[in-house]
C-alpha cells in the first residue's frame, strides 16, 4: 500500500509537471505577452499603455530561466503559482479566477452529472441486452446503428436538435441558463439528451465488446455446464466480471464531471467551467486557460488513483502495492 | 437394463470455407450405470466437442446436425432448453480441462457452489453451504470450513480441480464427464485427482466418461475405451481386451508409442504422420494417410464397424478383411484370454 501510494505520487507530479510545460511551451510558440496584453486592451492602445500591463500583469520578463534570472522568469513564475494553487486574476477582464472557478462549478455540474449518470444508464443496459442477442439480427442492428451514431458529428447532434426542439416544436430554449430550480430543466434538457445521444455509440460498442469478451470465458462455460439460465450468467458472471474492464472507462470520467463540457457549454450558453476554457482559448487569457489546465491534469490524476481504488474493491485479485 | 447414455449417430458440424464440417461424426457409444468409459484420443480429434455436443453445449456457429442422446432413455437432444438446463448439473455433469480458468474470478468458490445447488434444489443459502462445506470435505479439501471463503485465485491447481468436481457433484448427477481433469496439473497432484475420481465413482455410482488422451490414465480408471480419430471413433473395447489385443492400426500405434509398454531402451515409435485438419479430411478412412496397411479401398469409403469379440468392435478393412480370408472373426461366444 505504502509502495502504491508513493508510485502513483510520483507518476502524477510527473504527468502533472509535463502537462504545465506543455501548455507554457505550445502557449507562447503560437502567442506572445503582446499578444496577450492586446487582446486584453484593445488594439488601439499606445505601445506605453502595453508596456505598463504587461510589467502588472509579470509579462515582461524572459520566458525562461537564462543566466542573470533563474529565478525571475515566466517559466518559474507560472510553476509557482500553479503549484501553490496562487491562480490570481484574468487576464482578460481581472475577474479573480477563484471566483469565476466557484461560480461555474454550479451549472457546469448541474449539467455534467446528469449527463454521466444518464449516460451510464442507458448504455449498459442497452450494451448487455445486445450481448445477450449476439449473433442475431437484434445484435447486428444495434451495432449497425452504434456506428451509424458514432459517425454523426456531435456539432450536426447540436444543430439538428437546436433547430427541431427550439425552433420547430418550441418545446425548449434553444440556449441560455437560468439556475432557478422550477426552470433549470428547460434549459438542461435539450444539451444532456445530445450529450448521451453522442456518447451512447462508442459506449455501447465498448461495451458490447467487453461482455462479448467475458461470454467466451472458460468459468461461463462452467456456469452453463451447472445448469444456469442465460439471463442469469449475463447478469450474474459476465456482468461482474466485465465491471473491471468498465470501470476503466467509467470512473476515470468522474473527476472530469468537474470541468465541465467545452462544447456543450458554449453551444447551449451555460456559463460553467467548459464555456470559461473556450472563452480563456479565444481570448488569449492564459492565466485562466492555464489554471482550467492545470486542474484538469489533476483531476486525470485523481481519476487514474479512483480507478485503481475501484479495481481493488471489484476484483480480488487486485492488491494496491 | 439399459445403458445410462446411449449415443447414436452423434454428428457435430462447424461451417468451414463454405461447408458444413462434422467435427463429431456419427458417434455410437453407451455408458453403462456405474461404468467408466475412456474416450481416447490426439489433441483435435474432437474429445471435447464430443463432451460439449452431450451437453447441449456446442459454441456458436457449430451445431448438432444428427444423432441422439439418450440419458436412462430420455432424448436429450429433443428436450426443450429449460428442461435440458435441469439435466445439466444433476443428471450429466461435467469437470474441465483448465481449472485456472473454469471457476469465475470474483466470485467465493464456496458460492460458486452453493449457486449450483441452489439451482438444482430448493434449500436455504445457509443450507446450501453446509452441504458445500461437506463436499469440500468429500473432494478432500482441506480446513473446507475456511474454504469456502477462498476466491479461485487463493487456490491451487489441484485445489481449484476439486473445487470444479465439488461443484459437478452437488447436484448428485447420474453420468460425470470428466474432460481431461488433470492434464494441466503436476504428477502427484494428477494421480491424486484421479485416485479421487475414482473413489467417489465407487461411493456414488455415478458413470463416468472419462476424457484422455493418456493411455496410462485409461488403463488405471477405465471399464471400457472408446478410441476417437479425426472425429470418428475408430474402435471400441473393454480395458483389458483393448490393452491386450487392440485391433485397428490406430489404437496399436498408440499403445506402440506409450512409455510403458515399449521395450525399454527403446525408441518409441510415435506413429508417422500428421493427424489431418477437419477441413481436408479424406473420403475414405481419415487415418489413411499415415497407415502403414492401408489398401486401395481405404481411401475410398468408410469401413464399417465389426465385431471383434465381447463388446471389441472395429472399423477397419485391413481388419474385416482378415477375418474374412482366415475365418477367425470373432462370432458369439468368449474368446480365448478374456
Ligand atoms: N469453436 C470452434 N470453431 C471451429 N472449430 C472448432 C472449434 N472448437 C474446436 N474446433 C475444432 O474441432 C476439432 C476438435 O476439437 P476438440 O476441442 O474437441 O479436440 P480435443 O480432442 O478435445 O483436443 P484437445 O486434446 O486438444 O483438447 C479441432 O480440430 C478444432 O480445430
Ligand atoms: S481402414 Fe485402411 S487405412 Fe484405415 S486403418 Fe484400416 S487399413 Fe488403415
Ligand atoms: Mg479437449
Amino acid at each position: 500500500m505504502g509502495a502504491y501510494v508513493i508510485r502513483r505520487l510520483s507518476y502524477g507530479a510527473v504527468v502533472v509537471f509535463g502537462v504545465l510545460f506543455l501548455l507554457f511551451i505550445l502557449f507562447f510558440a503560437v502567442t506572445s505577452p503582446d499578444d496577450i496584453a492586446r487582446k486584453a486592451l484593445g488594439e488601439r492602445v499606445p505601445p506605453a499603455v502595453v508596456e505598463q500591463w504587461k510589467v502588472n500583469h509579470g509579462y515582461d520578463k524572459p520566458l525562461f530561466p537564462a543566466p542573470g534570472h533563474w529565478a525571475d522568469n515566466m517559466l518559474v513564475e507560472h510553476y509557482r503559482r500553479m503549484l501553490t494553487f496562487d491562480f490570481g486574476r484574468s487576464d482578460a477582464d481581472d475577474t479573480p479566477i477563484l471566483e469565476r472557478i466557484r461560480k461555474g462549478m454550479g451549472p457546469s455540474l448541474a449539467l455534467t452529472i446528469p449527463l454521466f449518470v444518464l449516460s451510464v444508464l442507458v448504455a449498459i443496459p442497452l450494451s448487455l441486452l445486445v450481448a445477450f442477442f449476439r449473433e442475431t439480427y437484434i445484435d447486428r442492428a444495434g451495432v449497425i446503428l452504434a456506428v451509424l451514431a458514432m459517425s454523426v458529428s456531435v456539432l450536426l447532434y447540436i444543430i439538428g436538435a437546436q433547430y427541431l426542439v427550439g425552433k420547430v416544436l418550441h418545446w425548449f430554449p434553444i440556449s441560455g441558463f437560468d439556475s432557478d430550480p422550477r426552470v433549470i430543466v428547460r434549459f438542461l434538457a435539450l444539451p444532456i439528451m445530445i450529450g448521451v445521444a453522442n456518447g451512447l455509440g462508442g459506449d455501447i460498442r465498448f461495451y458490447r465488446t467487453v461482455f462479448l469478451e467475458e461470454s467466451n470465458t472458460d468459468y461461463v462455460r462452467t456456469a452453463r455446464a451447472k445448469g444456469c439460465g442465460e439471463i442469469r450468467i449475463m447478469s450474474r458472471h459476465v456482468f461482474r466480471n466485465s465491471l473491471i474492464p468498465l470501470l476503466t472507462r467509467i470512473v476515470v470520467a468522474i473527476p472530469f464531471l468537474f470541468t465541465g463540457s467545452l462544447l456543450l457549454e458554449s453551444f447551449f450558453g451555460i456559463p460553467g467551467l467548459g464555456a470559461i476554457t473556450v472563452d480563456a482559448i479565444q481570448g488569449n487569457d492564459f492565466s485562466v486557460l492555464r489554471t482550467m489546465v492545470y486542474i484538469g491534469s489533476l483531476l486525470f490524476v485523481v481519476g487514474q488513483i479512483l480507478t485503481d481504488l475501484s479495481y481493488a474493491l471489484v476484483d480480488p485479485r487486485v492488491r494496491l502495492e | 437394463m439399459t445403458a445410462l447414455l446411449q449415443v447414436a449417430g452423434l454428428t457435430t458440424c462447424f461451417p468451414m470455407s463454405q461447408k458444413n464440417v462434422p467435427i463429431v461424426d456419427a458417434l455410437d457409444f453407451e455408458v453403462g450405470r456405474g461404468e467408466v468409459l475412456a474416450l481416447v484420443g490426439e489433441s483435435g480429434s474432437g474429445k471435447s466437442m464430443t463432451a460439449l455436443s452431450l451437453m447441449r453445449l456446442v459454441p456458436k456457429p457449430g451445431r448438432i446436425t444428427a444423432g441422439s442422446v439418450r440419458l436412462d432413455g430420455q432424448e436429450l437432444l429433443d428436450l426443450s432448453v429449460r428442461s435440458m438446463r435441469s439435466v445439466r448439473g444433476s443428471g450429466v455433469a461435467m469437470i474441465f480441462q483448465e481449472p485456472m480458468t473454469s471457476l469465475n474470478p470474483v466470485i467465493r468458490v464456496g458460492e460458486q457452489v452453493v449457486e449450483a445447488i441452489r439451482l438444482h434444489e430448493r434449500v436455504s443459502r445457509g443450507a446450501a453451504l453446509d452441504r458445500c462445506r461437506e463436499l469440500f470435505e468429500q473432494v478432500g479439501i482441506p480446513d473446507a470450513a475456511e474454504r469456502v471463503n477462498a476466491y479461485p485465485h487463493q487456490l491451487s491447481g489441484g485445489l481449484k480441480q476439486r473445487v470444479m468436481i465439488a461443484m459437478a457433484l452437488s447436484a448428485r448427477p447420474r453420468l460425470l464427464i470428466a474432460d481431461e481433469p488433470t492434464t494441466a496439473l503436476d504428477v502427484t497432484v494428477q494421480a491424486q485427482i484421479l485416485r479421487l475420481l475414482q473413489e467417489l465413482q465407487e461411493e456414488t455410482g455415478m458413470s463416468i466418461l472419462l476424457i484422455t488422451h493418456d493411455l496410462g490414465i485409461v488403463n488405471e480408471l477405465a471399464d471400457r475405451v472408446a478410441v476417437l480419430y479425426a472425429g470418428r471413433i475408430v474402435e471400441t473395447a473393454p480395458r483389458t481386451a483393448l490393452f491386450k489385443t487392440p485391433k485397428h492400426p490406430y489404437t496399436q500405434g498408440l499403445l506402440r508409442s506409450m512409455p510403458a509398454l515399449a521395450p525399454s531402451g527403446e525408441r518409441l515409435p510415435e506413429i508417422p504422420g500428421m493427424v489431418p485438419s477437419p477441413s481436408d479430411w479424406p473420403l475414405g478412412c481419415r487415418f489413411a494417410s499415415r497407415c502403414a496397411r492401408a489398401m486401395d479401398q481405404c481411401s475410398q469409403s468408410l469401413p464399417e464397424f465389426t465385431d471383434q469379440g465381447p463388446r471389441h468392435t472395429v472399423a477397419c478393412y485391413a481388419v474385416s478383411q482378415a477375418d474374412s480370408q482366415s475365418g477367425h472373426g470373432w462370432a458369439g461366444g468368449t474368446p480365448e484370454g478374456l
